[in-house]
């Protein structure tokens, strides 16, 4: 099982700041969009997009996070040994939800299953006018008809590779690594 | 025989299966702010409420906690159902489980009725007090009123006052406050304390009310007049009343106040106390809907594949 990094700290941190100004160059009214991070690295990243954004812009967008435990489909009935019961997360969305475009924001993009969960999630708290996706991966592999509108890296894989993310924030540095290759 | 999760007792679950439970219900505190009260996280799933002794708090709480999950949710009461033409327990439970529930939340005047029941079903089995035995989702909401409200559990000193010998909610509640490193005493009549009691907990057992005085909280346990029969526990309510209510002569300031409910105002607790803001009774009957939707969440979720949110950053092929 060999692993080698495919986006190193400097990437990482000139691939975000790309994403940043996207964001900017397509949003008309930066005021009314928020960043709503998906636990758990999603919200780090929307963090720095926001600050990026408020740089590049002089205006500071809004900033939210949701945490989708309670709305995914692959949750099941225990099965006669103490499984992990999923850690249900945080959800803050300080912000009015339908005046606002909502840019949802996470790391990986693979099967979709995450972004509907999240989708659903977001419409409990209201309607909002716009619903895009910010992913700093898109590793292929869709199970759904979900796509991103703004994008870090395409990076296609196989299914038995995995594609991991670290972040400052959280695991102490940057980078993206590509393990399960022969 | 049940293989699924199941709380039958509050020694069920360790200190970190109690933080995970109460951090849970805390989200559902957020859930319960928002406009739409509901999520969709038990749809599909069946809870079967059976409550064979009065329950107001805790039939109600169960029942809107599964509905909130979006679970189909059959309440049954113990009048008008086929026990009163003498089913027993048992066969009961084996004519429900032809419905295939995923939950039993069993409320039974016995202790040990949900051992019973969990031998006869497949599903999980929460037990929402058997008789004098146990009350384990009391003592988990009590534990996050405490948090809620005061602040860490450990290192708090509880003291439980009253009718010990026949309280479920004392039973589970000196287990679990002990479990989070409360210091925990009791100050009771020595009638209504269970033998043993001192040794076997490890608490200091009190007959004088004086000895509230260092609690931080004081837990006032209901006189259960219904299991008394003509036991000759205390001499008289009156009397009772006399020696061992909790009423604002024997609370120094800044001691809160729990009781489960249903009280007997002037017997146990006086009126005022009752009434007053600082008590933390109101804020304990209405953690109980959050607490036992994180029950319910506890014993039913687990992890079937590699899960998105608990991915790290990680991604496996499914």
């Amino acid at each position: 099982m060999g692993s080698k990094i495919l986006i190193d700290a400097d990437q990482c941190r000139r691939t975000i700041a790309r994403m940043a100004h996207e964001i900017v160059e397509r949003q008309s009214d930066i005021s009314a969009i928020a960043l709503v991070g998906l636990h758990t690295r999603g919200v780090p990243l929307a963090e720095r997009l926001r600050a990026l954004i408020t740089d590049f812009s002089g205006i500071q967008p809004a900033i939210g996070s949701v945490d989708i435990a309670l709305y995914r489909d692959d949750v099941g009935v225990g099965g006669g040994r103490r499984g992990v019961v999923p850690v249900v997360g945080e959800t803050i969305l300080d912000f009015d939800i339908e005046k606002h475009v909502v840019i949802l924001v996470d790391d990986v993009l693979f099967t979709g299953r995450t972004i509907r969960a999240a989708i659903d999630a977001i419409f409990d708290y209201g309607r909002p006018p716009l619903v895009e996706l910010a992913v700093l991966v898109d590793r292929g592999h869709r199970e759904l008809p979900i796509r991103p509108d703004y994008v870090g890296r395409n990076l296609p894989t196989n299914t038995g590779e995995r594609i991991t993310v670290h972040l400052a924030e959280i695991d102490g540095a940057d980078e993206v690594i590509l393990e399960g290759t022969a | 025989m049940s293989t699924h999760r199941s709380l039958i007792r509050i020694g069920d679950l360790g200190a970190e299966d109690v933080e995970r439970v109460l951090a849970t219900a805390g989200r559902f505190g957020e859930v319960m702010e928002r406009d739409i009260k509901k999520v969709p996280t038990l749809r599909g799933r069946t809870v079967i409420n059976l409550f064979l002794e009065p329950s107001t708090r805790t039939s109600t709480s169960f029942e809107l906690a599964a509905k909130r999950l979006s679970a189909d949710v059959v309440s049954i009461k113990g009048a008008g159902t086929s026990m009163d033409k003498g089913e027993t327990l048992k066969d009961t439970i084996l004519t429900l489980e032809t419905y295939d529930p995923d939950v039993f939340v069993v409320r039974h005047p016995q202790v040990g009725a949900c051992d019973v029941v969990v031998r006869y079903t497949d599903a999980s089995v929460i037990n929402a007090g058997d008789g004098t035995g146990e009350h384990p989702t009391q003592a988990l909401l009590d534990l996050y009123t405490v948090q809620r409200e005061i602040g860490a559990i450990e290192g708090l000193h509880v003291a439980f006052v009253g009718d010990v010998l026949h309280s479920r909610v004392a039973r589970s509640g000196i287990a679990a406050f002990r479990m989070m490193g409360a210091k925990v005493s009791v100050v009771a009549p020595p009638t209504l304390v269970p033998r043993h009691l001192a040794e076997a907990l490890g608490t200091e057992v009190s007959a004088d009310i004086r000895d509230i005085a260092h609690a931080d909280v004081v837990y006032v346990l209901r006189m259960q007049l219904e299991r008394m029969g003509t036991g000759g526990f205390v001499p008289s309510l009156d009397e009772y009343a006399r020696m061992y209510q909790v009423n604002h002569d024997r609370l120094r300031s800044g001691q809160r106040v729990m009781h489960a409910g249903p009280v007997n105002r002037g017997v146990e607790i006086s009126g005022p106390v009752v009434d007053d803001p600082s008590t933390l009774i109101e804020a304990q009957a209405g953690n109980g809907l959050v607490v036992r939707m994180a029950v319910l969440y506890d014993v039913l979720t687990e992890e079937k594949t590699q899960a998105p949110s608990m991915r790290g950053a990680t991604l496996e092929a499914a």
